[in-house]
């Protein structure tokens, strides 16, 4: 399949390989930032190819892992009200609050549907116009714009029954929070390169400056990854720290500017809570108060949870690049994908981002 | 920091959606729920269908229910898959297929003619196949309790050949043959009820396998194991074939063929085509020296003119398929939780 094949072959990745190899000379802590990154790079087995002193660490960009325990309780029992439609993109159904997931909460009767698009919801909406129609949307800077499209279309269209529950988080405060940790283990990041196919790179000069780090945007595929690490070895050997693009043939430094502008009409930025990492400043969205109408988290206020995530889950640890899934002593022991597993207080049935049930990043690290 | 943590309290267990996916859930379900309270020796040979010994015959005997939405897709419809669905059981046992009952659960306000288009296509797939529907029954539940319809089929066949074909004939060293590409039904069905547009149109796979496995047989090829591959895909298939028959198995992932359209859309969607469903397709454990003589008879026939051999079955280890992927890595295959989800990230 063009524009897929040409990134998985083995001829090619092994010449990036032998090329890194020749240019590592000692140890090099690399972060990739994304969800999409850490999958592909464990559903291809890359860290094989790489010298034993390239460490690859999973970063926090994947909005499924860093998705708040307390707004996922707000989404469950809000998704639990008979007056609720409840829409959500498929691998959030199954993350856990600390009760249930949004799979149980369907079993139970909740009307909880699953669509690939937040204008899907809308649909839906339309559709239902005696039931409340809720979108969780959750997500970085890449499912940003239509999820401000759903919100703007609503507006625009006097959708009485339309909201959304966000959870937007945005991905330069986390490299600076992940970057400025005095126990920080990171010398170089692959930025997530569907998220500056949005925002463009431009803003990720300061961080590379600030902190003395090199960032290299860097797409999904196997060939990507692998070229990423180099243009990223090859910096960090000569002790540079700059951005560069190694996903060009998707990103432009500027990115998609009516993306920008949609996103910026209908979001402003604002504090945002990180599951296991807790309270980042400036490091996500929320809807502006032109929009507030339309925002979930206070329709149904009554239905906010005061849970605190108090579990001492390592998850937190491993998105910083602390600790690797396999620290976990229940890692693909009472933890499995189907039965997750996590120290939640009982009687809770479980899980925060260490369960391999639905966090991607220990679920890509025990299926694979 | 303590991270130990009590065992979570399942106490609400109820039916989900993923108990019926054909992964683990499915497997939980059956193994601690179903087995336990009807557990015999004909239950016990794990395959698609039963082999039972009646005056001197062997008569084998399977049954499938079909729950599809939408009722049409493209490709196919759930009367063509209830008829296919369960004439294919029969063949993967080895036997000739006979004779099918067919049970309707109607949902009040259900329309005569959409019932009689399935009928007809019930009939003409049942012509295809070489059965009849000899029996049947039909039920109407109240609007809004049923999904417009619900399809049951039994079937019964004889097995006129005297070696046994299931899992446990799978043997080390026996080639893994697939008969064509995978995941066209799942796609399909997926594309259609979520309204996803693609460039190029999905279509199912669903069709009747009993005539390839009639001519494998009838050439005197010692088939040792059938599977058609359906909910949970290929991925699915091959671990149970696997775990019952505590065998490992080596697949190579550059030989298991994918459609560019199924490939494209599960690329677009997170999907995995290795567990994507299938209604027409299965795999064929033979000798190795019996590999071309099966390929040759298998291209004979339009509905496994693709088949070639995916991979083979290892002298030892543990019960487990290894992928060897297109990097020449390797990776184990494992029952999917429950339903395979789009992902975002």
């Amino acid at each position: 399949m063009k524009f897929l094949h040409e990134y998985r072959q083995r001829n090619d990745i092994e010449r990036i390989a032998r090329e890194i190899a020749r240019t590592t000379t000692r140890p090099w802590t690399i972060m990739e930032v994304c969800g999409g990154q850490t999958h592909a790079i464990v559903k291809y087995g890359l860290q094989q190819f790489l010298p034993t002193q390239i460490a690859l660490v999973h970063g926090p960009g994947c909005p499924v892992c860093v998705t708040p325990l307390e707004i996922i309780d707000q989404a469950l029992a809000i998704a639990a009200r008979p007056d609720v439609i409840f829409c959500s993109f498929g691998d959030m159904l199954r993350v856990p609050g600390s009760k249930r997931d949004l799979l149980a909460v369907k079993a139970q009767g909740g009307d909880v549907r699953m669509v690939y698009s937040p204008l899907h919801a809308l649909e839906i909406a339309r559709q239902n116009p005696t039931r409340k129609v809720v979108f969780f949307a959750i997500g970085f800077e890449t499912t940003a714009p239509a999820n401000a499209m759903a919100a703007f279309l609503a507006r625009e269209q006097g959708l009485q029954n339309f909201s959304l529950l966000v959870s937007q988080f945005l991905v330069p405060p986390a490299i600076a929070a992940v970057s400025g940790a005095a126990d920080t283990r990171v010398q170089g990041y692959l930025a997530a390169g569907h998220v500056c196919v949005v925002t463009g790179y431009a803003q990720y000069h300061a961080l590379a400056d600030t902190f003395r780090v090199p960032i290299v945007v860097t797409g999904f595929e196997p060939l990507d990854i692998l070229q990423g690490i180099l243009m990223c070895v090859r910096q960090l050997e000569r002790g540079e720290h700059r951005v560069q693009n190694q996903y060009a043939r998707a990103v432009a430094r500027a990115g998609n500017q009516r993306a920008q502008d949609m996103l910026q009409q209908v979001f402003e930025v604002a504090s945002q809570s990180w599951r296991g990492v807790g309270e980042i400043p400036a490091s996500g969205l929320r809807l502006r108060a032109e929009f507030s109408r339309l925002d979930a988290g206070n329709i149904f206020a009554r239905e906010r949870s005061v849970t605190r995530d108090d579990s001492g889950c390592i998850s937190g640890e491993i998105m910083q690049g602390r600790k690797k899934p396999a620290d976990c002593p229940h890692f693909a022991g009472r933890c499995q994908p189907g039965h997750p597993w996590c120290p939640r207080k009982a009687p809770a049935p479980p899980i925060t981002a260490t369960a391999t049930r639905s966090p991607p990043v220990m679920k890509s690290s025990h299926e694979y | 920091m303590n991270i130990e943590c009590p065992l979570p309290a399942e106490t609400e267990e109820t039916i989900r959606l993923g108990h019926g996916s054909g992964g683990a859930l499915s497997q939980h379900l059956f193994q601690n729920y179903i087995y336990p309270h009807i557990k015999n020796p004909w239950l016990d040979q794990m395959h698609d269908a039963a082999v039972l010994p009646v005056s001197g015959a062997r008569l084998v005997f399977t049954t499938d229910s079909f729950v599809v939405s939408p009722l049409f897709f493209p490709g196919g419809n759930i009367g063509e898959l209830a008829v296919f669905g369960t004439v294919n059981d029969l063949a993967m046992s080895g036997a000739r297929p006979l004779y099918l009952s067919c049970s309707l659960i109607l949902e009040e306000g259900f329309p005569l003619n959409t019932l009689a288009t399935i009928m007809a296509s019930m009939g003409r797939a049942a012509a295809q196949s070489g059965v009849q529907l000899v029996t049947g029954d039909t039920k109407v539940v109240e609007r809004g309790k049923g999904d417009g319809l619900y399809i049951n089929t039994a079937g019964v066949g004889v097995l006129e050949r005297e070696w046994q074909i299931g899992p446990a004939s799978i043997r080390a060293g026996d080639r893994i043959l697939l008969s064509g590409d995978i995941g066209r039904h799942g796609m399909a069905v997926m594309a259609s009820r979520e309204g996803l547009a693609f460039e190029t149109e999905l279509q199912s796979d669903c069709a009747p396998l009993h005539a390839p496995v009639r001519d494998l047989l009838q050439a005197g090829i010692r088939v040792h194991c059938l599977r058609d591959l359906t909910r949970g895909g290929l991925a699915t298939a091959l671990v149970e074939l696997s775990q019952t028959s505590s065998t490992s198995f080596v697949i190579e992932e550059s030989a298991v063929p994918v459609s560019e359209p199924v490939e494209g859309a599960c690329e677009l969607l997170g999907l995995d085509p290795l567990y994507v469903a299938n209604e027409g397709r299965f795999a064929v454990f033979v000798a190795p020296e019996q590999e071309q003589p099966a390929l040759e008879i298998l291209r004979r026939h339009t509905v496994s003119a693709a088949s070639r051999t995916i991979g083979q079955v290892c002298t030892s280890g543990r019960p487990e398929v290894i992928l060897r992927n297109l990097l020449g890595c390797e990776r184990l295959l494992d029952l999917l939780p429950g339903e395979q989800l789009p992902r975002i990230c």
